[in-house]
């Protein structure tokens, strides 16, 4: 009974944020009151806007996400490379928790459309950070940009049981918002949606209310909608020299204008969280290869102890069964790849059938996907036992730029120049 | 697009300029204006651009830039779409640059361009004091008269089709009257804006079925529309029929009368767009029919219509903006030019769902430069 109590204590940390502080610090435990303390300082100010590499990847995940993919529409190299100044300093403004344009929601003639949309009027910055990414069929012949293609940037293979619907897949940009109010990553998106009309056009968006990964060691490891922590390994903003390796692109890996950037991969997976629930602890425990409490490796104690793939139980076999998720995803069974997972949950209403259209929208960072999520996925996609419970349905591969050295820069330079 | 748009707003200023500077001393001018500070002093740096004021009156002002960074900064002060007022080059890392500025009343952006590059990081600016009107209302006055003209040859059509339409219905002749609905239609959609001026005829003559509210009385063309594709009985459709046309004739005796004004056309353009993004592109419209894109159409119509009325005027003020709404404008007629059947049109369940994404695309395009018009007429 205590260790439910605990549990849901921790759901309403991650919902209420610093409200729920005080109350909740007194009766959970340290891996809860660790995270809530570093949080809360930090839940409206704004994240800088400027660096060697984009915010929105080792920045500590923020609880809310609206991703969307646009397709360009114009066909003039020009106007696409205008447009990305344009958002560049709207999203500057954005950040800082200002209105997209200089005017605002009320500050222009009477006689025009406000050049902000006025949602946000009065919210703080909320952590937001915008992410932007340059999806494989920008690289075709509209805009002579064929040679740029990163070699890393290669079309992601089929993988086995995915069920992609291709209105919901792909694009030619994105961008992620994140932020710690909704209405903060909403408005961000929504205001350069409309920027972009005439130039690009809305592909997909989609929207998680929060987020299932921690890319910090001052947060704690939150859980999916099947209740379990997951990605309690990602690579986390303390581990310099793993990022490094994992993660930012070398100076030596090419093409130039990639270099301090990232490539981001991005699934939507349906849960079958109704089949999920009616499934005994035991077998979910199981086909995770983690308790579902603590996190902690199976025949371990606690979550972050190294999991013991050869350890067998009284009746012979592995304690962590050969198709369990956390060893076929686990670094060590991989050759070392690794991957910043930044990933929300999402409920897009329900399906009609009586059930919830639940899942998890899956991000990932890395510094080639060909070595990194490719191997990684096809393992799973091939033996993971969870597979009864989940389906991709939407895929995207991404080419994220570098960070922004200074307002004279803006979103693409190195690629457009 | 935002750019161009704006762009055109810079003219207006532009002719307001001459008069400002030539109109003495501007800290004397209207009693709202804020006091004239000294000099306006902008900490620029890699990252930021702090500009002491926000408000300043009318007239010339002088800005003091220092660069507190690392980068060659620049210093702009823009009117809308762009257009320099003023701006300062080469300000190297810690010096101070001035530079002065004639202002007249109205909104601006300043910037600062760290590396001298890209938009810079922009601050609004805003001019009041007093402001002598444009010179060119000769040209709008003829604007609203050439509209109207469009007007009185769109209703005129309107009251001889809706005549044949009605007929048709109380003559029984289902076939005939399926025929003539869209394209009598055509006109009412073309100038629908001016008749949504009088509130109870609009929706007596064009509500929905979803529109009406429970026992409320339904007529108008769709309760035909309704009659005819799905019950296909109109026997008893004689007295909506009737009611249609005299509601029509009352209408349209209305609308030739009207006093329309410059911002009732650059609305009503804009309105005519929202119509098709909000009720053809879904098929909401014509639900029983499907005949959307005949109303697709005329909304375009109608929309270019009022926009080419107002073309002397904007192409005096927002050239910018006139060249961007032409090549909009193609773009959209080419968008739904793809879905012409014989004389009329596809059926809008006829087309896919990525077809219908590329007229919405199409119409988005559209109509975020004509909401800039507004603007741009009445500055």
């Amino acid at each position: 009974m205590s260790d439910r109590m605990s549990r849901r204590k921790l759901f309403g940390l991650g919902a209420a944020g610093a409200a729920a502080v005080g109350a909740g610090a007194v009766v959970t435990r340290a891996l809860v009151e660790e995270p809530t303390v570093a949080h809360a300082a930090s839940i409206s100010d704004p994240v800088s806007f400027y660096g060697e590499h984009q915010a929105g990847i080792v920045t500590p995940a923020q609880d809310r996400l609206h991703f969307v993919a646009f397709d360009v529409t114009t066909d003039k190299r020009a106007e696409l490379v205008e447009l990305l100044q344009e958002w560049t300093a709207a999203a500057a403004r954005l950040v800082q928790g200002k209105e997209a344009g200089t005017f605002g929601t009320v500050g222009g003639v009477p006689e025009a459309a406000p050049d902000d949309t006025g949602e946000a009027l009065g919210l703080p910055a909320s952590g937001l950070t915008l992410t932007i990414g340059f999806g494989p069929s920008l690289f075709d012949d509209r805009f002579g940009l064929a040679g740029k293609r990163p070699a890393a940037l290669a079309d992601l293979p089929k993988f086995p049981g995915e069920q992609l619907i291709p209105e919901i897949s792909g694009g030619d940009i994105c961008v992620q918002a994140c932020a710690h109010d909704p209405q903060v990553a909403v408005h961000a998106i929504r205001n350069l949606a409309r920027i972009g009309f005439g130039k690009v056009s809305v592909r997909w968006s989609q929207l998680g209310f929060g987020r299932t990964s921690s890319t910090s060691r001052a947060q704690a490891t939150p859980r999916n909608l099947m209740g379990f922590k997951d990605g309690t390994n990602n690579l986390k903003l303390e581990d310099a020299e793993l990022l490094r390796q994992q993660l930012w692109v070398g100076a030596q890996d090419g093409p130039a204008w990639m270099t301090g950037g990232s490539y981001m991969v991005t699934r939507k997976i349906r849960m079958m969280v109704e089949t999920w629930d009616r499934t005994s602890l035991g077998e979910q425990e199981a086909i995770f290869g983690r308790d579902k409490g603590a996190g902690a490796p199976l025949g371990k104690k606690a979550e972050f102890d190294t999991p013991d793939f050869v350890a067998k139980g009284g009746d012979g076999q592995p304690l962590i069964k050969d198709d369990a998720h956390v060893r076929l995803a686990h670094p060590t069974t991989n050759g070392g790849a690794r991957l910043l997972r930044r990933g929300y949950n999402f409920v897009d209403g329900s399906d009609g059938l009586g059930r919830l259209d639940a899942g998890l929208f899956f991000i990932a960072y890395q510094r080639d996907p060909r070595k990194q999520f490719v191997p990684v996925q096809m393992r799973l996609a091939k033996t993971d036992s969870l597979n009864e419970y989940i389906k991709h349905i939407s895929s995207g591969l991404w080419a994220c730029p570098p960070g922004m050295r200074d307002a004279g820069d803006y979103w693409g330079r190195a690629l457009f120049a | 697009m935002l750019n161009s748009t704006t762009r055109g707003l810079a003219l207006a200023f532009g002719a307001l300029s001459l008069a400002a500077c030539g109109s003495g001393t501007p800290a004397a001018t209207g009693s709202a204006a804020p006091e004239k500070p000294g000099k306006i002093s902008v900490a620029a740096s890699d990252t930021e651009c702090k500009v002491a004021a926000a408000e300043v009156p009318a007239g010339t002002s002088t800005f003091t830039i220092t660069n507190g960074g690392t980068k060659v900064t620049e210093f702009y002060v823009y009117a809308p779409g762009d257009r320099v007022m003023a701006e300062v080059e080469n300000i190297v890392p810690g010096l101070t640059r001035e530079v002065i500025a004639e202002l007249p009343a109205g909104t601006y952006e300043t910037a600062c361009k760290p590396g001298m590059v890209g938009k810079g990081l922009r601050n609004a600016l805003k001019v009041t004091g007093e402001h002598k009107a444009l010179s060119s209302d000769a040209k709008l006055a003829e604007a609203t008269a050439n509209y109207k003209r469009y007007i009185k040859t769109q209703s005129d059509t309107l009251l001889v089709k809706t005549q044949e339409f009605v007929d048709a219905v109380k003559a029984g002749d289902i076939a005939k009257a399926k025929e003539l609905f869209p394209v009598s239609r055509t006109y009412w959609e073309r100038i629908e804006p001016v008749a949504e001026i009088f509130g109870d005829l609009d929706p007596a003559i064009d509500a929905r079925e979803a529109d009406l509210a429970a026992g409320e009385k339904w007529t108008g063309f769709h309760k035909i529309e309704k009659d005819l594709w799905i019950t296909k009985d109109i026997s008893k459709d004689g007295p909506v029929a009737d009611k249609l046309i005299a509601d029509v004739k009352t209408i349209v005796a209305k609308s030739n009368a009207a006093e329309l004004t410059p911002l009732n056309l650059a609305n009503g353009a804009k309105e005519l767009l929202d119509e098709v993004a909000t009720g053809k592109i879904t098929g909401e419209e014509d639900t029983w029919s499907h005949t959307d894109l005949w109303d697709f159409d005329a909304n375009l119509q109608g929309s270019k219509a009022a926009v080419q009325a107002l073309r002397p005027v904007l192409e005096e003020r927002a050239p910018d903006l006139v060249k961007t709404l032409d090549e909009k404008f193609a773009a959209a007629e080419a968008a739904l030019g793809k879905h012409q059947k014989g004389d009329g049109w596809q059926l809008h369940n006829e087309l896919s769902k990525a077809e219908l994404k590329a007229l919405s695309d199409a119409i988005n395009a559209l109509a975020e430069p004509i909401s800039k018009i507004a603007p741009a007429i009445t500055k």
